[in-house]
């Protein structure tokens, strides 16, 4: 999540504001995971990084990091799957930003970083907020792309469904299950109130009457 | 016509110098040109007419066919050369028609937004709060502002950027009356108080008499005239002579007061007008504008009448409008112009033409004194 966030705003950036030849591309790649089968993009995920894939080898050639069955594996593949439902937050949060408002800071003497930094990235706070807690809580229920790219090793590559899918497989694993579920459940609830009350505050803080 | 539209006003002293050429897809055409003295200058003309695409030329916001924009000998644009000044670098004030506060930040600091960001630091913080009136309001949110405390915010952050031209897009459109008659003086003020050249769009005459002292007129895409506020409003070959409420501009002084008999007398130029008491100091500085329709031309002077006004002129031009039988008399003395309304057969009749010396008749009351 910390991992996509930062990625997935300059997506929602690029594409909410940005006029250049394949955007239209790039936000078909960027909401590809949102379509296909989980398990197609941890596959998708296998050939690309995986230590004979194209980026993967050079990885393991260059920095020697090897991404496949690894915690970093299982984060990246977890950011894949929820980048779109980032990127759709904080995109829509972008675009609904008045342009007059860039424009003005442009005029005040402002240049594109400035301006993302100080207009563009504040006034979609509440966007980007929950575009992380919706990132968040969708990362703990990965299963498919993380089981075919990182696998489902207890203590590294394993999230929450991995878990209670294990507990399951195994005698007297129904305790264990109701207790992940209950994590779960609870985790859940608690991200929706978490974005709810900073979308509340920082709409209060923009001046929106509820 | 007989007068280049355009051909006043362009000497070495120009501050502005604005050229434009573009043609949309949709098939209108802009073609623009003006150049501008220091001081106010008011873009006027009905809603798309092409006013804010020349501010948005000058931004630097739209990229144009062909332009050129030089301010105070700096080239913003220039096409022909391709030179384009990014909009970040151009040190231009925009006030737009809804102020644009940033909404998350308190007055202070959008104000202090451009201010920050500026090279230099002639224009203070604490000069302009003064000058605008918004000391009280430095700690509250652009969202519990009135409309016309936004925008005196919002003309606050633009001065504050250390502009070289404070660009105004119809800045109080969107106000109601009371809330504009609210900020016509603080913009008359701040005119006053800083040498910042001003380019004023607007469609609202009350607006341009309040504050412009060059006058570009702009209608389907093209500069129809430009030149001094006083010149222009006393033509009568321009679209504004069409208007019923048509009428020249005098720049006047209060010459005296005469407290008994409830009258004051202004000197525009040569001219001498009485008018009912008016506030000011001897020698202050005010505008009047006498309406065209309310004039009255005489070759001899009327006795036994109320009228204080009997003003010698000589007739400049005469414009004919048959459609609506009406003829628009220049008349002039010395620097002083003003607009006449008659019928062409009273122009018969009296056999005025160009340089024949008449008199104008103003009742005191006729002559609207602006500020």
């Amino acid at each position: 999540m910390a991992l996509g966030l930062p990625v997935a705003v300059v997506l929602a950036w690029v594409l909410a504001r940005g006029r250049f030849p394949g955007r239209a591309a790039l936000d078909a790649v960027v909401h590809l995971p949102m379509v296909l089968p989980p398990v197609v993009v941890g596959w998708l995920l296998l050939l690309l990084l995986g230590v004979r894939g194209p980026v993967g080898s050079w990885l393991n050639d260059w920095f020697g990091v090897r991404l496949v069955f690894t915690t970093e594996g299982a984060a990246i593949a977890c950011a894949a799957m929820a980048l779109p439902l980032m990127v759709r937050a904080v995109r829509l949060s972008i675009e609904a930003i008045d342009p007059g408002l860039e424009q003005a800071a442009r005029t005040l003497g402002a240049g594109r970083l400035d301006r993302l930094l100080t207009i563009t990235l504040p006034l979609a706070l509440p966007g980007v907020l929950s575009g992380a807690i919706v990132g968040y809580v969708a990362s703990l229920g990965e299963f498919g792309a993380v089981i075919t790219f990182a696998a489902n090793i207890p203590g590294e590559t394993q999230t929450l469904p991995l878990a209670i899918y294990a507990a399951l497989q195994t005698p007297d694993g129904e305790a264990t299950a109701a207790k992940l579920a209950l994590v779960s459940i609870l985790l859940a609830v608690a991200g929706l109130a978490a974005a709810e009350w900073a979308g509340r505050r920082a709409r209060a803080a923009l001046g929106y009457r509820p | 016509m007989g007068r280049a539209a355009g051909a006043r006003g362009a000497g070495v002293s120009a501050v502005i110098e604005f050229s434009l050429r573009h043609h949309f897809a949709g098939g209108a055409t802009l073609a623009i040109d003006f150049t501008a003295p220091a001081g106010a200058t008011a873009l006027f003309g009905p809603s798309g007419a092409g006013k804010s695409s020349v501010v948005a030329v000058i931004a630097g916001l739209m990229q144009a066919q062909a332009a050129r924009v030089i301010v105070n000998g700096v080239v913003l644009t220039d096409t022909a050369r391709r030179i384009h000044v990014p909009t970040e670098k151009r040190r231009l004030g925009l006030v737009f028609q809804d102020a644009k506060l940033f909404p998350h930040m308190k007055v202070r600091d959008n104000l202090r937004y451009g201010l920050r960001r500026a090279p230099v630091a002639e224009i203070g913080f604490d000069d302009v709060v003064e000058l605008l009136g918004i000391a009280a309001l430095l700690d509250r949110r652009p969202h519990t502002l009135s409309g016309g405390e936004r925008q005196r915010v919002a003309i606050g952050r633009a001065l504050l950027a250390q502009p070289r031209l404070l660009l105004m897009d119809e800045p109080l459109a969107s106000l109601d009356a009371a809330r504009k008659a609210e900020i016509l003086p603080y913009l008359a003020r701040l005119k006053q108080a800083l040498a910042l050249p001003i380019v004023y769009v607007t469609h609202a005459l009350d607006e341009v008499f309040a504050i412009a002292d060059t006058l570009v007129l702009i209608e389907d895409g093209h500069m129809r005239a430009s030149g001094p506020l006083g010149e222009l409003t006393a033509r009568g070959d321009v679209a504004l002579a069409a208007r019923d409420d048509a009428g020249a501009v005098l720049e006047a002084r209060v010459a005296e007061h005469h407290p008994a008999r409830q009258l004051s007398l202004l000197r525009a130029g040569p001219l001498a007008l009485w008018v009912p008491l008016v506030a000011g100091n001897l020698g202050a500085r005010l505008r009047v504008r006498i309406p065209a329709r309310e004039i009255i031309l005489a070759t001899e002077a009327p006795v036994g009448i109320s009228l204080h006004n009997i003003l010698p002129v000589l007739v400049v031009a005469i414009t004919e409008d048959a459609a609506r039988h009406t003829a628009m008399v220049e008349l002039g003395s010395g620097e002083a112009r003003l607009l006449a309304r008659i019928t062409p057969d009273a122009v018969a009749r009296l056999g005025l033409r160009p340089g024949s010396a008449v008199l104008a008749l103003v009742k005191s009351m006729s002559v609207d004194v602006l500020a």
